[in-house]
């Protein structure tokens, strides 16, 4: 068991360093030189000083292989250069807006499989009658719809019964407020956004749910436990679910990368001033920094949330470390 | 679940079944059988027919403004309204319907059958080849499908070929991987060792022996890719950062407008995310039953 979790964790490091070299070879595929298009936005004219002033800024006119070398020592040392748009730190523009993504994300999380899970399950033990066609349904429309969409619907929802009640539409102020300062206007913010991106979540989430539950609802000792007279709600909670929940585990890790995925547009269609925003604005704006700073903490949460699934798979499961 | 022991290169079957002969036999066999799947492959069928034909069916030219008409309301003139800039947008819904397509289907063919050719012979070599492609599909596939979308767009720019190339990328290690694992199954299996003795090229092996193996899991994933791909392109035409104006794209309809005049004109909003939601749907729906169809061991789940 703890030599699964050591390799595992060892595995990690030359995964982020392959995805840092493949986000470094991305950005140094972009044709044309980054700092011609910087000089050229302003409009003036640049001379040939200017042009290598900013070469050795960026540090383009070095060999390849120190500026990998010095890209990967940023990263450990968490430090990603300076926005090119904005001029501000980079680690200053992710972490004031990171506490907004994060929250939603987390709050996108718990709403999904709180959901889920109950209602797959009962969708399982009610299989092909009309709860089960209305829950599956439901999932499979989740994963048709696209958030985007789904928040246009609702900030229009909303602005209708407001309108309704009290005459005049109101929408939620866009201006984030942590959840310790006012914990009213905080969710109020954030509770739409966190609906919308957990829609697909949760209907895949509970997709897995049904199908695993149906699965070991059909094994042997679910037989034995029943012929044993054993409670229902005891085969359900102890002997089903705890196994049924194994894949489940594994597509929620999964998803919640996804969700970073969802959040870019969610975002979007907020006005929530997040990371998924800032990369939107980021690749708009061409600044690469930014932009290659974002994509390696997107990748980085994604490849710890994989490892964090293995870790409670291998909890729930230990034949798994076995192997 | 019944326990019938899979039996390599043949398809397996309800009891007393006898296998349809041909395609036609076929998909009628699971027109009948598979109802929900059915329904799936009307929808996909009215859309597919709709970016077809757009030319004679719609109503409208899409691109064109007809200031008189801004922001109509449902109408017999215009069935689902015009939005903001005075364009019909049931003939922009159909015109999107292509460009959906176009960037569904070759984003998911190109991306399936890089992904099939990789992952079957990442099985069928295995040893060094197969460490060194799974090594490259754990960090490829660490990238969210997005952010990588989002990543190649900002090198190669927008525009219809930019966007099919950025959602393409992603696909392919997705699809290796499942490909590879249902190859793994049967890279020993005494026919190809046969093939092998017979000295069989590699080429030959891999197109004849495993890959038909690997097929049903892999036209499954393919039905999937093309849902996901339309979803992906929807969602970076939103953005700004997908197929640009004036291509007329679902996903670029959402932009802008719909928000702006979400409670004077909500119809500019509701038809264009309905039309992707439904095509998905439809996707969906027959991917699960072809899943059905194709997949014994998940039958009546």
């Amino acid at each position: 068991m703890h030599r699964y979790i050591v390799n595992r964790i060892l595995l990690v490091i030359p995964t982020l360093l392959g995805a840092a070299a493949l986000v470094f070879i991305l950005m140094r595929l972009i044709p044309g030189d980054i700092c011609l298009v910087r000089l050229g936005s302003g409009g003036t004219s640049f001379t040939e000083s200017a042009l290598a002033a900013c070469h050795a800024e960026i540090g383009i006119d070095r060999p390849w292989w120190l500026q990998f070398v010095d890209f990967i020592w940023g990263l450990v040392r968490f430090d990603f250069g300076t926005s090119m748009w904005s001029g501000k730190p980079v680690v200053e523009e992710i972490a004031t807006r990171f506490p907004v993504s994060l929250e939603v994300a987390i709050l996108a999380t718990v709403i999904a499989v709180s959901i889920a899970i109950p209602l797959g399950t009962i969708s399982a033990l009610k299989q092909n009658t009309w709860i089960d066609l209305v829950v599956r349904t439901f999932s499979i429309a989740g994963i048709a719809t696209p958030a985007f969409w789904l928040g246009i619907l609702s900030i229009l929802f909303v602005l209708d019964i407001t309108q309704a009640i009290s005459g005049h539409p109101w929408m939620p102020s866009i201006d984030y407020v942590p959840l310790w300062r006012d914990p009213i206007r905080n969710l109020s913010i954030v509770m739409l956004p966190a609906i919308t991106v957990g829609y697909r979540y949760c209907a895949v989430s509970m997709r897995m749910t049904r199908s695993a539950m149906l699965e070991v609802l059909r094994e042997d000792y679910i037989r034995t436990a029943r012929a044993k007279g054993l409670l229902e709600k005891v085969i359900v909670n102890r002997h089903a679910l705890k196994n049924a929940l194994l894949p489940v585990v594994t597509v929620i890790g999964l998803e919640f990368a996804f969700l970073i995925g969802g959040l870019v547009v969610t975002e979007q269609v907020f006005n929530l001033n997040g990371i998924g925003r800032l990369m939107v604005l980021s690749v708009q704006n061409q600044d690469y920094t930014l932009t290659q700073a974002l994509v390696m903490l997107v990748v980085t949460i994604a490849i710890l949330s994989n490892l964090v699934v293995d870790m409670v798979y291998a909890w729930l499961d230990p034949r798994i470390s076995l192997k | 679940m019944t326990d019938i022991a899979p039996t390599p290169g043949s398809v397996l079957l309800d009891e007393g079944y006898v296998a349809p002969r041909g395609i036609w036999a076929a998909t009628v066999r699971f027109l009948r059988r598979q109802p929900v799947g059915t329904i799936g492959i009307v929808i996909v069928v009215i859309f597919g027919f709709a970016g077809l034909f757009a030319e004679w069916i719609a109503p409208y030219n899409p691109t064109a403004n007809d200031f008189a008409a801004m922001t109509e309301a449902p109408s017999w003139a215009h069935w689902l309204g015009t939005d903001q800039l005075g364009r019909d947008i049931l003939s922009r819904i159909l015109f999107g319907a292509r460009t959906a397509f176009i960037v569904g289907l070759t984003s998911a063919v190109i991306g399936g059958f890089s992904g099939l050719i990789l992952g079957v012979g990442s099985a069928y070599f295995g040893g060094r080849i197969d460490l060194f492609l799974q090594r490259i599909n754990d960090i490829v596939m660490s990238f969210p499908l997005i952010i990588m979308a989002l990543a190649v767009v900002s090198i190669f720019g927008t525009g219809v070929h930019n966007v099919i190339v950025a959602i393409t990328i992603p696909l392919i290690p997705r699809c290796q991987r499942v490909v590879r694992s249902s190859a793994l199954s049967i890279r020993n299996v005494p026919y190809v060792d046969a093939a092998r003795a017979l000295g069989y090229s590699h080429s030959r092996i891999i197109m004849a022996h495993m890959v038909p193996n690997v097929v049903a899991p892999f036209l499954i994933m393919l039905t999937s890719f093309v849902g996901q791909a339309i979803l992906a392109e929807a969602s970076l035409s939103y953005l700004g950062l997908g197929v640009q104006e004036p291509v007329p794209a679902w996903g670029l309809m959402l932009q802008g407008g719909a928000e702006e005049y979400a409670s004077t004109a909500p119809w500019i909003a509701i038809f264009p995310g309905l039309a992707i939601m439904l095509t998905v749907f439809g996707i969906n729906l027959f991917g699960d039953a072809l899943r059905d169809v194709l997949d014994p061991k998940l039958r009546e789940r």
